[in-house]
C-alpha cells in the first residue's frame, strides 16, 4: 500500500494551485458578487487540458487519470467554488459520457471542442418533477423520419446560461428506466431554448437555468449511445460524477480550514491568539482530520475507477463523505471567525453558501445513502475489504 | 535555432525559510521547491523562438537526484530534451565552478543561443549566466527584456537607469533574461504526461571530462535570518502635534526627508 502521488500528479497539483492562485483566487469575490466569470478561464484550463482532464489526447483531451482530474477539481474549488462546478460538468458530464458512449463522429465533432475548452457543456436530466427518481422523466422524443423531436422541460442546469453542447436526456420508449435514451443537443437547434435563469444560494458564479424543449428537432445522428439505453449511459456518467463532487467539497472545506488557521493565528483575544485556545484547535484538528479521511475516500474511488472496476459505491461514499465534510468544515470557519464569518468582507461565508450544493447535486446525501445501503444489505460488499475488489 | 535553457530547482519565495542546524543552508523538508522564476521566463523565451523558427529547446542542469523536478518542469512547458548533471562532487561546488561544469555540458550540444534566468531567487549571486559565456567563449548580454534574432546575431535590450540600452551580439550567444521579457505559460496536461515519457539524459563530471571538481574559491560562513521587522508606532495627540512629531520621526529616525 503506498498513499503518495506520481511525480505528474504532483505537478499536476503545482501547475493547477499556481494557475488558481494567481488567476482566480483574486476574482473569487467578485465573481461570487456579479454572478459571472471570465470566459477567458475556459479558454485558459482548455489550453492546459483542464477542460478535458481524462480525455485522451488524440480527442484533445488530457490524457491523464481520474486521479489527477480530483487534483484538478480540488485546486480550483479551493479558490472559488462555481468555477469547479463548471469545469466539473464539462468533463464529468459531456466529455465522459461522449468519449464513452459516442460514435467515432460525435466524438469528433463534439468530444474534441469540449475538451479544449473551445465549446462548453451542459447535462439536461433534472426534471420540475422528476430529481432523485430521475427514471421517472417525462421529456419525451419522437421519431419522425430522420429526425427526433423532443418537447419537455429540464431544471437545474449547471451552465444552463453559457453552454454549446447539451447532453438531454428523454423518454422515447415506455415508463420507467428502460424507456430513456440520451441525445446531444447544440445551443441553436430549433425548439432549443434557455428558460428562467436560478438565483442560488452559492456558488454563484455558475449559471443554473431551465431548459426548454419545445418541438425541438434534432438529427437521428445525435442520439448518444443505443435507444433505451439512456438511464445506463446516466448512471455511469454520474458515478464519474460524483467523484468530481468530492472533490470539489474537499477543495472548499480546505479553503475553511486554510482561512481559519490563518485567522486563528492571526486574531487576538484575551491578550493571546485564537489558535492558542483549545476551543480552536479542536476545531482546526478536527476539520483537517476530516478532510485527510475524505481525500483517502476520494482517491480510491479515484483508483478503482482508474483501474477499470466498477466504483459506483465508493463513489457514493467518497461523494457523502466529501460534501458533509465540506458543510461542517465550512460552519466551523464560520464559528472560528465569529461575527467576521458572518458578514461578506471575509471569504469563510462564501465558503459557507458554496458547500451546501455538494450535499445535493448529483445525487443528494440521502441519494448517496440510498446507494450505500443497498450495496452493503445486498451483499455486493465485503465489510472486510480495502481496495474495492470486495464489490461484485 | 538551437536553443540551450540553464535551469534551476529552488524554494518557492511564497514560503518562509527556515535556516538549517549547522548555519551553512537552509532546512529543506516542509519546502516547496519549484523552476527559479526567472529561468521559467528563460525557458519560455526559448519556446516562442522555437515556435517562431524552428529547431529544438534542451534544458540543463546541476544537482542532485531532486533537481530533476525543474528538469520536468521545463519539458512539461514544452522543452525537446534535459540534461542532468549529477555527481557528488557537485555539493563542494561555488557559482563559478557550477558554471564551468554547466559550460562543459552545453559545450556538447550543437546551439545557437544559451538562456538563463538573470540570476536564481535562492542566493541572488548572478554569477553563473556570465560565467558560463566566459567558460564558452562566448559574447553574452545579461538582464534582457526583449530579444530579436537575426541571421547570425541577436539584438537584446536591456533596461539602466532612465533609458533602455540595445545591444548586439553575435551568435551564438549567452542571454541571461528579465522578468518583462514574457509571460510564461503554465504547463498543460499533455506536456506533463509528454515530459514523464522523455528520458533526461544523466551525465557524471567524468563524463564531462572534468577530472577533479574546481575547487572552490568562495566559501559560506554562514546564514543569519534577518532582523525581526519592528512593530509600527502610532502617534497620538492634536493634529498639529503629530504632523510635527511624524515630520521628525521621517527626518531624524527613518532619514527620508
Amino acid at each position: 500500500m503506498e498513499f503518495t502521488l506520481r511525480e505528474e500528479h504532483r505537478l499536476v497539483q503545482s501547475t493547477v494551485r499556481e494557475w488558481a492562485t494567481a488567476r482566480l483566487l483574486p476574482r473569487a469575490a467578485e465573481m461570487d458578487r456579479s454572478g459571472t466569470y471570465p470566459r477567458e478561464f475556459i479558454r485558459e484550463l482548455g489550453e492546459m487540458g483542464l477542460t478535458g482532464v481524462f480525455i485522451p489526447e488524440e480527442y484533445g483531451g488530457g490524457g491523464m487519470d481520474t486521479v489527477s482530474y480530483c487534483i484538478v477539481i480540488e485546486e480550483i474549488a479551493r479558490a472559488e467554488a462555481a468555477l469547479a462546478a463548471v469545469l466539473s460538468v464539462n468533463n464529468s458530464l459531456d466529455c465522459f459520457p461522449i468519449f464513452a458512449f459516442g460514435t467515432e463522429a460525435q466524438k469528433r465533432t463534439y468530444l474534441t471542442e469540449l475538451a479544449r475548452g473551445r465549446k462548453l457543456g451542459c447535462y439536461c436530466l433534472t426534471e420540475p418533477t422528476a430529481g432523485s427518481d430521475a427514471a421517472s422523466l417525462r421529456t419525451t422524443a419522437r421519431r419522425d423520419g430522420d429526425h427526433w423531436v423532443l418537447n419537455g422541460t429540464k431544471i437545474f442546469v449547471t451552465n444552463g446560461v453559457e453552454a454549446d453542447v447539451l447532453i438531454v436526456y428523454a423518454r422515447t420508449g415506455g415508463d420507467g428506466a428502460r424507456g430513456i435514451s440520451a441525445f446531444i443537443a447544440e445551443r441553436g437547434d430549433p425548439g432549443l431554448s434557455v428558460g428562467k435563469i436560478e438565483r442560488k444560494l452559492g456558488i454563484h458564479a455558475s449559471s443554473t437555468a431551465e431548459i426548454v424543449l419545445q418541438d425541438c428537432r434534432l438529427p437521428a445522428a445525435r442520439l448518444l449511445g443505443e435507444e433505451g439505453a439512456g438511464f445506463a449511459v446516466a448512471m455511469a456518467t454520474l458515478d464519474g460524477g460524483r467523484i468530481g463532487i468530492a472533490a470539489q467539497a474537499l477543495g472548499i472545506a480546505r479553503a475553511a480550514l486554510e482561512d481559519a488557521v490563518a485567522y486563528a493565528k492571526d486574531r487576538r483575544q484575551f491578550g493571546r491568539a485564537i489558535a492558542e485556545f483549545q476551543a480552536t484547535q479542536w476545531k482546526i484538528a478536527d476539520m483537517a482530520t476530516r478532510i485527510q479521511a475524505g481525500r483517502l475516500l476520494m482517491y480510491r474511488a479515484a483508483w478503482i475507477r482508474d483501474q477499470g472496476r466498477r466504483h459506483t459505491l465508493e463513489a457514493s461514499m467518497a461523494k457523502l463523505f466529501a460534501s458533509e465534510t465540506a458543510m461542517w468544515a465550512a460552519t466551523q470557519a464560520v464559528q472560528i471567525f465569529g461575527g467576521y464569518g458572518y458578514i461578506q468582507d471575509y471569504p469563510v461565508e462564501r465558503h459557507f453558501r458554496d458547500a451546501k450544493i455538494t450535499e445535493i447535486y448529483e445525487g443528494t446525501s440521502e441519494v448517496q445513502r440510498l446507494v450505500i445501503a443497498r450495496s452493503v444489505l445486498g451483499g455486493h460488499h465485503d465489510t472486510t475489504a480495502s481496495d474495492g475488489r470486495g464489490q461484485a | 535555432m538551437n536553443i540551450v535553457v540553464c535551469v534551476k530547482r529552488v524554494p518557492d519565495t511564497e514560503v518562509p525559510i527556515r535556516i538549517r542546524g549547522d548555519g551553512r543552508g537552509v532546512e529543506e523538508s516542509g519546502l516547496n521547491f519549484v523552476l527559479n522564476f526567472y529561468d521559467e521566463h528563460g525557458v519560455e523565451e526559448a519556446l516562442r523562438t522555437k515556435e517562431r523558427l524552428g529547431g529544438s529547446v534542451t534544458l540543463v542542469t546541476a544537482g542532485p537526484a531532486r533537481a530533476v523536478e525543474a528538469l520536468r518542469t521545463g519539458l512539461a512547458m514544452g522543452a525537446d530534451a534535459a540534461i542532468h548533471i549529477q555527481d557528488p562532487a557537485l555539493a563542494s561546488l561555488d557559482h563559478i565552478g557550477t558554471a564551468r561544469v554547466l559550460a562543459a555540458a552545453i559545450k556538447a550540444v550543437p546551439c545557437d543561443l544559451v538562456l538563463c534566468g538573470k540570476l536564481s531567487t535562492d542566493d541572488n549571486a548572478a554569477i553563473v549566466g556570465p560565467a558560463v559565456a566566459e567558460f564558452l567563449g562566448l559574447p553574452q548580454a545579461t538582464a534582457i527584456t526583449k530579444l530579436e534574432l537575426g541571421d547570425g546575431k541577436a539584438t537584446a535590450h536591456r533596461e539602466v537607469e532612465g533609458a533602455v540600452e540595445v545591444l548586439e551580439v553575435k551568435l551564438p550567444a549567452v542571454i541571461t533574461v528579465e522578468r518583462g521579457i514574457n509571460e510564461p505559460r503554465y504547463p498543460s496536461l499533455p506536456g506533463i504526461m509528454r515530459a514523464k515519457r522523455t528520458a533526461i539524459t544523466t551525465r557524471t563530471l567524468a563524463d564531462l571530462g572534468i577530472s577533479a571538481p574546481p575547487p572552490a574559491r568562495v566559501e559560506l560562513l554562514g546564514l543569519t535570518p534577518p532582523p525581526k521587522r519592528q512593530a509600527g508606532r502610532r502617534l497620538e495627540g492634536e493634529p498639529a502635534a503629530v504632523v510635527h512629531d511624524l515630520v521628525r520621526a521621517l527626518h531624524e529616525e527613518a532619514k527620508l526627508l
